[in-house]
């Protein structure tokens, strides 16, 4: 962690203790205890059915937990709607398959949230959106449709809309998965600047270069627990457990 | 051993051969490609020839366009002088002549309201949209049945022909389109009374013919209701049909709402958005564009069963072209009657489908992702 973020770093800016998810019967998260520091930049990895996709995906209350606490940026999380809402203002999201609007441009796509949540008059709103797609090194794109764009433009576009919100912190949930591998890069690209940046993220990907060259701390998820959690040099040279060197084979030895 | 090939110059662009060239091309491509083709067009020209031009004989070159009475009939081909006779009651009903000017003022202003929010380029659409829904209603419904300002009373009675049918066409598509909508969420919330409350809602209107709706709603509810509550018949009729077509559209709507993505609602759901910026702004707008053939297809089958309120006694176009078919001075030009009724009736329809189709082509923005 750098010396800037590390000072503010007075509160943690997500606190997960005791957390169990079922599906059903299907005990999908066990005892997950998770701090993550403020400015922290966290790489979950894990076979699929692992539970890593489910344990960020609580963080803002898209899927319930029945057991345990999430607190983010101070604030206990609830069934309260009001509650929920307010602290997922505070949580940006990207999701593997996109999500963008179809039916809005890429600019109210990025407008949208700011004007009917956050209450910002337009030209105010637009004015963010089209500094933060610059950002992102898609402005010239901001008046055409998700449907015109490739997967990696909409992809960034996404990243963008999440970032006009002004959020303290990043979800991003296999951003790259469903990308064509000549796509990857450029978001990657703005990942890694977002990271510079001291944006606090946690990354659900299978993007081990990433993980080494942005990460502060990579977690491996197997079975709905943590099974292991170290900085990235230490995860990928000296892995402690066997299911984590059997995974890291798995993914890196081809 | 695979030898190694390398391209030097790319291949420059052109366009595709042109091989249906003119209107020959284009018929001998699409009509007379093959023997069996060809004598297949000719024999479809020839049936097509045989019934269109007694029809149009019929209809327009032996008909009699002018006069006033019985007398300008030939007999040759068809009389519209039956109906330009009677061309003012099928249009305003029994509605008094010396103030059909209000009806003419009510569906005039409709026109334009309609015109102005259908043509993309004139301006100040919300503004003209929330006039259309709020104030025009209430204009639409003193002018039209008098009693205040000076305006002589005019009982729903005495409405009828096309006005009568535009204007139960006109509440019921404008009432049953929102609350289908509403009906539709609710069909889908998580709160077990409003969906158990919407699914009875939905079953029971959708489960009962519009005919007995119709009856219940004149002949039935006054048994149950005190007799010093009266409600108008035409009122009556129209909170029926009304129902009646929510619950249908709920279930068009609710095939909208289920093709959008989940992640869709989620990505709304992680900016923070609440229950209904989430359906008015992200998925209703998806939704309903998705199912406008099922909407207007709705709206058509509505505008044509108004014609089923003559059961309860109210004169609609169909029902007053039928009476005028027992005017002894005018027996036997039902043909022309009916004619001239399924006329009107399919112009405003196919104006809706048209329309419609126009659109979709217009809120098209590319492939979903």
């Amino acid at each position: 962690m750098n010396q800037a973020t590390a000072a503010r770093a007075d509160s943690p800016m997500i606190e997960i203790a005791g957390l169990n998810k079922w599906y059903g019967d299907f005990h999908v998260l066990r005892d997950i205890d998770l701090t993550v520091a403020r400015g922290e930049r966290i790489v979950i990895c894990g076979p699929s059915g692992s539970g890593k996709s489910t344990l960020i995906r609580c963080i803002n209350h898209l899927e319930e937990h029945q057991e345990g606490r999430i607190v983010v940026n101070g604030m206990t999380m609830t069934r309260d709607v009001k509650r929920i809402e307010q602290i997922r203002r505070n949580v940006g999201m990207v999701f593997q398959h996109f999500n963008l609007f179809p039916h809005l441009s890429v600019l109210d796509n990025c407008c949208i949230s700011q004007t009917w949540v956050q209450k910002k008059p337009r030209a105010e709103a637009e004015r963010t959106a089209r500094e933060i797609l610059e950002r992102v090194q898609i402005a010239d794109q901001a008046l055409k449709y998700p449907g015109q764009l490739s997967g990696g433009q909409q992809q960034r576009v996404a990243i963008a809309r999440a970032l006009c919100m002004q959020p303290e912190v990043m979800l991003f949930d296999e951003p790259t998965s469903a990308l064509d591998p000549e796509m990857i890069k450029e978001v990657l690209d703005v990942m890694v600047e977002l990271a510079r940046d001291g944006m606090t993220m946690l990354c659900v990907t299978h993007e081990m270069g990433f993980a080494k060259t942005v990460a502060d701390r990579v977690i491996f998820m197997d079975q709905g627990q943590i099974i292991e959690q170290a900085p990235p040099e230490t995860f990928f040279n000296h892995p402690e457990s066997e299911r984590t060197q059997l995974f890291l084979s798995q993914i890196l030895g081809h | 051993m695979v030898d190694t090939t390398t391209v030097t110059e790319m291949v420059a662009e052109r366009r595709p051969p042109d091989l249906r060239r003119g209107l020959l091309g284009w018929l001998q491509a699409n009509l007379f490609n093959t023997l069996l083709n060809g004598a297949v067009t000719l024999v479809t020209v020839a049936l097509l020839a045989m019934v269109l031009w007694p029809v149009l004989q019929w209809a327009v070159f032996q008909a009699d366009w002018l006069g006033n009475s019985r007398e300008a009939c030939s007999g040759e081909g068809a009389c519209w002088v039956f109906i330009s006779a009677r061309f003012e009651s099928i249009v305003y009903g029994f509605y008094p002549g010396a103030e059909r000017w209000r009806v003419d003022l009510v569906f005039a202003a409709l026109a334009i309201l309609i015109a102005w929010l259908a043509i993309p380029r004139l301006p100040a659409k919300r503004w003209v949209g929330l006039f259309a829904m709020v104030a025009f209603p209430v204009i639409a419904f003193f002018l039209l049945v008098g009693g205040v300002f000076g305006l002589e009373q005019v009982p729903t009675g005495n409405w009828g022909g096309v006005m009568l049918t535009l204007t139960i066409a006109t509440v019921g598509i404008v009432g049953s389109l929102p609350i289908g909508i509403v009906l539709a969420l609710g069909r889908r919330s998580q709160m077990p009374l409003v969906r158990g409350f919407c699914v009875v809602f939905i079953e029971f209107w959708r489960g009962v013919p519009l005919i007995t709706v119709l009856f219940m709603a004149s002949v039935m509810l006054p048994l149950f209701v005190p007799s010093q509550v009266e409600f108008d018949k035409l009122l009556r009729a129209l909170v029926g049909i009304m129902f009646f077509w929510s619950a249908y559209m709920a279930e068009v709507v609710r095939g909208g709402l289920q093709a959008i993505p989940s992640g869709q609602e989620e990505a709304a759901k992680a900016m923070g958005m609440g229950y209904w910026q989430r359906m008015g702004l992200i998925v209703l707008p998806q939704a309903l564009k998705l199912v406008i053939p099922g909407i207007v297809n709705t709206f058509i089958a509505l505008f044509k069963d108004t014609s089923l309120v003559l059961i309860i006694g109210l004169f609609d176009l169909l029902a007053i072209i039928r009476s005028g078919l027992t005017d002894s001075d005018w027996l036997g030009f039902a043909t022309e009657g009916y004619v001239f009724a399924a006329l009107v009736f399919w112009v405003f329809c196919f104006s809706m489908s048209r329309y419609s189709q126009h659109i979709e082509r217009r809120l098209h923005t590319g492939h979903r992702n």
